[in-house]
């Protein structure tokens, strides 16, 4: 069985216990991704599925036969930071930064939801276009633990951003 | 976590034949492989049912809505129809978990997501749920989160899912596929049962059972709400919800269907509380009327005591939010 991880054809043959978040740092080196909880309770296993965010340590490798997934690795680059990335950076959205690769997986799953206009449990309207307010953002990112509290200065990351990016769409 | 086959069935009939044979279906697999790594659920054989044609949602030919058993928690409360036409719907399921459980947890696997009773998830500890016969350590234990109403001397154990208490405000229904091919449906207020004398019942499927969709009604209208009270305000689970749907007559409530999570062992529904409200004026005293007859016989364990006025409070919030506001 193949999947396909940041546009590389990855075989899986292991053990069907392997969660992703497993292959994904074992059997792939791409450690980038990270192990808090392994139960679905911290997030820093976040990793896009086909363009969703998805806790990779609850989900079997062999699951994901077939799809795409995006790690923190395939995601900028050094040189040339997604804007996400450089605003974490400018904000000190991070302090160890064990949280901010899937913070950043999280964030981009995130906004790909919000141009969708999926509504979020603090939306007063279930129905209208999405406005990434702070408070948006918090709940929508409350599945994203920081153990060092970056919690602030994350939201203010993610707003400039976005606000960024719009001001580059237009 | 214990080995397991991994197998993938080539249709419905073929699941139903492995899991009638013990085998067990994973979909989101967010509730079930949590659970195997804490080695509280060791399957022999997983059966991978993502790849059956059990997604979409389409409308039912008397105007309610069909959701397959394997469209995600997000894709519910993404969809444009649940949104309009059954909010309450999807507050209940944007309440629950966070963005990417909601992407990966699927309508059936929502619907069978097990207790979250300390002693349940902790294999060195007495569970009559996880090891029939064991005890329970809730009982004289731990039991915060744990049953008011319905529990027995078994288990005090709670239904922690929040789309299933607003299915049974709307009176949905389970549609569940057998292994000979039949189907039937079973209402979502009775597919989830009391423990008893067998608390490893989660709820009323039989081996080799499928759920393969959740049937909406047609559209019921009204003022509908989820109201959730919960140890933080984002990532927890239900102390106490209300699912609400409430249509006005004028000035007089013309009906009230409620249900209630983080009560029981199942979304906990009341219909003499239903025939009270129904056509009365909304007043606080008709409402704590309604509250001092859903909690006749509600029972706190020690630390989950509070859960009995907690619930009184939430049931008044919701009416008067849900019957406009009265006074
Ligand atoms: C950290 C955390 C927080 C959470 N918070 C909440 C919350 O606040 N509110 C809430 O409601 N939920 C919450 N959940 C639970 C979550 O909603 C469930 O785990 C999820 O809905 C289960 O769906 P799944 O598809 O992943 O199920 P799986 O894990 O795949 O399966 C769960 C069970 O259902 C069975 N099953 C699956 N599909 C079918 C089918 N079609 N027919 C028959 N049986 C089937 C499986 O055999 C298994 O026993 C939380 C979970 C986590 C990990
Ligand atoms: S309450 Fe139920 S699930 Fe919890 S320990 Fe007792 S028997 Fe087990
Ligand atoms: S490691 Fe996956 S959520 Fe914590
Ligand atoms: S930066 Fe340390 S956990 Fe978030």
């Amino acid at each position: 069985m193949q999947l396909t991880i940041n546009g590389t054809a990855h075989e899986f043959t292991g053990d069907p216990r392997t969660s992703l978040l497993d292959f994904l740092r074992d059997g792939c080196g791409l450690t980038g991704t990270k192990k808090g909880c392994d139960h679905g309770q911290c997030g820093a296993c976040t990793v896009l599925v086909n363009g969703q965010r998805v806790n990779s340590c609850l989900t079997l490798a062999i699951m994901q036969d077939g799809h795409a997934v995006t790690t923190i690795e395939g995601i900028g680059t050094p040189d040339a930071l997604d804007p996400l990335q450089a605003a974490f950076v400018r904000h000190d959205g991070y302090q160890c930064g064990y949280c901010t690769p899937g913070q950043i997986c999280s964030a981009k799953g995130m906004l790909a939801e919000a141009a969708n206009g999926w509504a979020s449990f603090v939306s007063d309207n279930l129905e209208g276009q999405v406005e990434l307010s702070a408070e948006e953002i918090r709940e929508r990112m409350s599945g994203n633990l920081c153990r060092c509290g970056a919690y602030s200065n994350i939201v203010d990351a993610i707003t400039e951003a976005m606000q960024a990016e719009k001001v580059g769409a237009a | 976590m214990r080995p397991f086959q991994y197998m993938r069935p080539e249709g419905l009939d073929h699941a139903g034949q492995l899991l009638r044979d013990g085998a067990r279906p994973i979909a989101g697999g967010t509730n079930l492989l949590d659970l195997m790594k804490l080695e509280v659920e060791a399957p022999d054989r997983l059966v991978d049912i993502n790849r059956l044609p059990l997604g979409g949602i389409a409308p039912t030919d008397d105007g309610g809505v069909r959701i397959g058993a394997l469209v995600t928690n997000s894709a519910c409360a993404a969809d444009l129809q649940i949104r309009r036409d059954y909010p309450v719907l999807a507050r209940a399921i944007l309440a629950g978990a966070t963005f990417q459980l909601r992407n990966m947890a699927t309508t059936g696997g929502n619907l069978c997501q097990r207790t979250r009773c300390y002693y349940f998830t902790n294999i060195d500890q007495p569970c009559n749920k996880r090891q029939p016969g064991s005890g329970c350590g809730a009982i004289g234990g731990h039991n915060r989160i744990h049953a008011i109403l319905g529990a027995s001397d078994a288990c005090i154990a709670t239904y922690p899912g929040d789309m299933a208490v607003a299915l049974a405000a709307l009176h949905a229904d389970v549609e569940i596929e057998r292994p000979d091919g039949t189907s039937r449906t079973v209402p979502v207020r009775t597919f989830h049962r009391l423990p008893g004398d067998t608390p490893d019942l989660d709820n009323v499927l039989e081996a080799g059972e499928v759920i393969t969709a959740v049937i909406l009604p047609p559209p019921a209208g009204g003022t509908q709400l989820y109201r959730k009270v919960r140890d933080r305000s984002s990532y927890a689970f239900a102390l106490v919800s209300v699912a609400a749907v409430v249509r006005m007559d004028g000035d007089t409530i013309g009906s009230a269907a409620l249900a209630f999570g983080g009560l029981a062992h199942k979304p906990w529904h009341d219909p003499r509380v239903e025939q009270l409200l129904a056509g009365q004026r909304p007043s606080d005293a008709l409402f704590h009327q309604a509250a001092d007859l859903l909690l006749e016989d509600a029972e706190g364990q020690g630390e989950n005591d509070f859960k009995i006025p907690l619930t009184r409070r939430t049931l008044l919030a919701s009416l008067r939010e849900a019957t406009g506001g009265a006074a």
